[in-house]
C-alpha cells in the first residue's frame, strides 16, 4: 500500500465511524490550519499553498475578523472570496513587496510555509536537499523563511506526512529552529515563535521538551502509530492524542459554498 | 522616425537633457566580462528579457549576477554567462522551479551567495546609501550564516548590545531593469501594482539601463499618478524601447505572463535535445528575430494566422491569449 491508499483508507474508516461524518480530510485540515490564526487580531495572515489559504480565509470569516489578507500580489483585500479566482473585495490597502518586509520586521505577521523537510526543533528547508554547495535537488531556495521565522509567528502546512518530511536534521535550515534560535544568542530567539505544523494527518505544535515537536491531535480516522510511523525522529505525546475538531455547518458551508467550490482542495488532501 | 525624433529629449521642449535612448546591444556594448549585475523584478515577473536575451547573443561572460530570481538566471545559467549567483530564490511563480537554474546547482556549475530576500534588499539598499553594511535580524540562527562564511555579526554599540547580521553592501556595476514607460532622459514609470525593488537596483549601480514597453514624451509620464515616477533620470545610464521586452514574464497591467510559452520553456529545459530546439527556434537571433518568432507561435497556436509579426506590439501580444496547451504539448512532442 502506498502512503497515499493508507491515508485514504484511513480516511475511509473515519467517514463511517468517527464525528466527521461525510466531511473530507481536506476539510478538517482547512480547519486546522484556520486555527492557527486563531487569537492573532490585526495582522497579516499569509499562507502559503492551497489549503492553507482556505483556511487563513476561514479565520477571517469566522473567528478572526481583524486578519489582513492579500490577493496574491500587492493588494490587501476585504471580503471572503474563493480559491483561484480573482479577489472582488475591496481594496483595503497597498503592499509591495517592500511595505512586506517592514511589515515583517515589525512583526505583524503570521505565516504559514510549506518546508520540504522539518526536524524536531521546527528548523525548515525549503531550499534546497543535499549538500548545499552540490544539492542532489535544488528547489526554491531559503526565500524569505529566515526573516520570517525571527521576526513574527510561523507555521507549517504539510501536505504529505511522512519521514521524508519530517526528518531529523534538515540539510538546510532556511527557517528557524528553537534549538538553532537559541544557540544564536538572544536576537535570533527574542520574537521567535513557531505555532503549529498542519499535516494530512494530524496537528503539531512544540509544546514538547526544550520546544520539541508535539502530536496535539490527530485527525478523525487516523491513528495516534500512523503519525508516529510517518515521523522519522521520536515525537513527543502527552497522554491520550484527541481528535482535531471537525468544521462546523457554518464553516462547513463557507468552505464548500464560498471558498472553495470548485474543489480544488481536494487535489491536495485526499480522502 | 518622427516620434522617435519628438520623443528624444533635447527635441521634446528645447532643453539639452542628455539623451539616453539606445538599443539592447548597445547596453550590452557597455558590459564587460566579469562585471556585477543587478536584474530587476522579481521571479518570473517584470523581467528585463530583451536586455538578457541580448547577453546571451554577446561574448560577455563570467558574471556575477544579483536577482530576484526567474528566467533571467535560468537563461543565462543556461548559456554559462554566470560565474556566481547573488539570489534569494529562483521561481517561475507559476511553475515553482526552475529547471535551468536546478541544472547548474546540481552539477555545481555556479558559485552561490544565498542569502534570505530582506537581507538582499538590505544589502543593494547599504550599497546605494554608500554605507559598509547595515544591521539585520533576518539571517540569524539560519544557514545562512553557514554557507555564506565570510558574514560578521555586529553588535548594537547601544545598551542593548544585540549582535545582529551586518549585511554587506552589494554595489553593482551595472542594472538592468524593465518598466511600463520611460522618457528618453530616464525618467521611467511602473504602471503595475509593485515597482518591487527596481529602483534599490537602479541606485546600488554605477549604471542603471532601463528598457521599457514604450517610450513617451516626459509630459505623459505625471497623468498617471507621481507615486508612479520612482525611477528617475540620475539613476539611469540608458534608455531602451523594447515592446514585448519582458516577455515571457508579466508586465501587468500591458500583458500578463505567457503561461503556456513558460511551460513550454520548462518542458525544453528539462531535456537537452529539446532544449537546442527551443534555441534554435527562439534564441538563435536577435530580439525582432525572437518577437517574430513568438508571435508567429502566437499565430499558429491562434490557427487563424491573424496576428503576423507586422501587427507586433505590447498591445496585440496579450500573453492570455495564447493557446496555452499548444505550445507545451508541442515541446513535450
Amino acid at each position: 500500500m502506498t502512503g497515499l491508499e493508507a491515508v485514504g483508507a484511513a480516511a475511509a474508516v473515519g467517514a463511517g465511524s468517527g464525528a466527521a461524518g461525510d466531511v473530507s480530510r481536506a476539510e478538517i485540515c482547512v480547519v486546522a490550519c484556520a486555527e492557527a490564526w486563531r487569537g492573532d487580531g490585526e495582522i497579516a495572515a499569509s499562507p502559503m499553498g492551497l489549503i492553507p489559504t482556505a483556511g487563513a480565509r476561514l479565520a477571517r470569516a469566522t473567528f478572526e475578523p481583524d486578519l489582513l489578507l492579500t490577493d496574491g500580489e500587492a493588494r490587501f483585500v476585504a471580503g471572503t472570496w474563493a480559491l483561484g479566482r480573482p479577489a472582488p473585495g475591496p481594496v483595503e490597502g497597498w503592499i509591495p513587496f517592500r511595505s512586506v518586509f517592514d511589515l515583517l520586521w515589525a512583526g505583524r505577521r503570521h505565516v504559514m510555509m510549506t518546508p520540504a523537510q522539518i526536524d524536531r526543533y521546527g528548523n525548515a528547508n525549503i531550499s534546497a536537499i543535499g549538500d548545499h554547495a552540490r544539492p542532489a535537488r535544488q528547489l526554491l531556495g531559503v526565500r524569505g523563511a529566515p526573516g520570517n521565522t525571527v521576526n513574527h509567528p510561523t507555521s507549517y502546512w504539510v501536505p504529505r506526512h511522512q519521514p521524508r518530511v519530517f526528518v531529523p536534521r534538515v540539510d538546510m535550515v532556511c527557517g528557524v529552529g528553537y534549538d538553532s534560535g537559541r544557540a544564536a544568542g538572544p536576537a535570533a530567539a527574542a520574537f521567535l515563535d513557531l505555532r503549529r505544523v498542519v499535516t494530512n494527518l494530524a496537528v503539531l505544535d512544540f509544546g514538547g521538551p526544550d520546544h520539541a515537536l508535539r502530536l496535539v491531535s490527530v485527525h478523525p480516522g487516523v491513528a495516534v502509530d500512523e503519525v508516529v510511523a510517518a515521523t522519522g525522529f521520536e515525537l513527543a505525546i502527552d497522554g491520550a492524542v484527541p481528535e482535531t475538531r471537525p468544521p462546523t455547518p457554518a464553516e462547513l458551508r463557507l468552505i464548500r459554498e464560498v471558498i472553495d467550490p470548485a474543489g480544488l482542495r481536494d487535489g491536495e488532501v485526499r480522502g | 522616425m518622427l516620434r522617435w525624433l519628438k520623443l528624444r529629449g533635447a527635441v521634446d521642449d528645447g532643453t539639452a537633457v542628455a539623451d539616453k535612448w539606445m538599443s539592447e546591444d548597445d547596453v550590452v556594448a557597455r558590459l564587460r566580462s566579469g562585471m556585477t549585475i543587478g536584474i530587476g523584478g522579481w521571479g518570473s515577473r517584470r523581467k528585463p528579457m530583451s536586455l538578457v536575451r541580448a547577453i546571451l547573443r554577446s561574448d560577455v561572460r563570467d558574471l556575477t549576477v544579483v536577482s530576484y530570481g526567474g528566467p533571467d538566471v535560468g537563461l543565462l545559467c543556461a548559456a554559462g554567462k554566470i560565474r556566481r549567483l547573488v539570489y534569494a530564490f529562483v521561481s517561475l511563480d507559476s511553475i515553482s522551479l526552475e529547471p535551468h537554474f536546478q541544472a547548474a546547482r546540481q552539477r555545481a556549475a555556479i558559485e552561490v551567495t544565498e542569502y534570505d530576500e530582506g537581507m538582499l534588499q538590505w544589502a543593494l539598499y547599504a550599497a546605494s546609501c554608500r554605507l559598509p553594511f547595515l544591521p539585520c535580524r533576518a539571517g540569524l540562527g539560519s544557514d545562512v550564516l553557514t554557507v555564506n562564511p565570510e558574514l560578521r555579526t555586529v553588535r548594537s554599540p547601544y545598551a542593548d548590545g544585540t549582535e545582529l547580521v551586518a549585511v554587506p553592501a552589494l554595489p553593482l556595476d551595472a542594472a538592468l531593469v524593465h518598466l511600463n514607460r520611460a522618457d528618453a532622459t530616464g525618467n521611467g514609470q511602473f504602471l503595475g501594482d509593485d515597482l518591487y525593488f527596481d529602483d534599490l537596483f537602479c541606485t546600488a549601480a554605477e549604471h542603471a539601463y532601463v528598457s521599457c514597453e514604450r517610450i513617451v514624451p516626459t509630459s505623459e509620464l505625471a497623468a498617471g499618478g507621481l507615486p508612479r515616477l520612482r525611477v528617475h533620470r540620475w539613476m539611469v545610464a540608458g534608455v531602451v524601447e523594447a515592446p514585448n521586452g519582458a516577455h515571457f514574464t508579466s508586465c501587468a497591467p500591458d500583458y500578463d505572463r505567457d503561461e503556456g510559452f513558460q511551460r513550454a520553456y520548462v518542458a525544453a529545459a528539462r531535456d537537452p535535445a529539446e532544449w537546442s530546439r527551443f534555441a534554435a527556434r527562439y534564441l538563435s537571433g536577435d530580439e525582432h528575430a525572437y518577437q517574430a518568432a513568438v508571435a508567429a507561435q502566437r499565430a499558429a497556436a491562434l490557427g487563424a494566422g491573424t496576428l503576423g509579426a507586422g501587427t507586433l506590439g505590447a498591445g496585440t501580444l496579450g500573453a492570455g491569449t495564447l493557446g496555452a496547451g499548444t505550445l507545451g504539448a508541442e515541446a513535450s512532442a
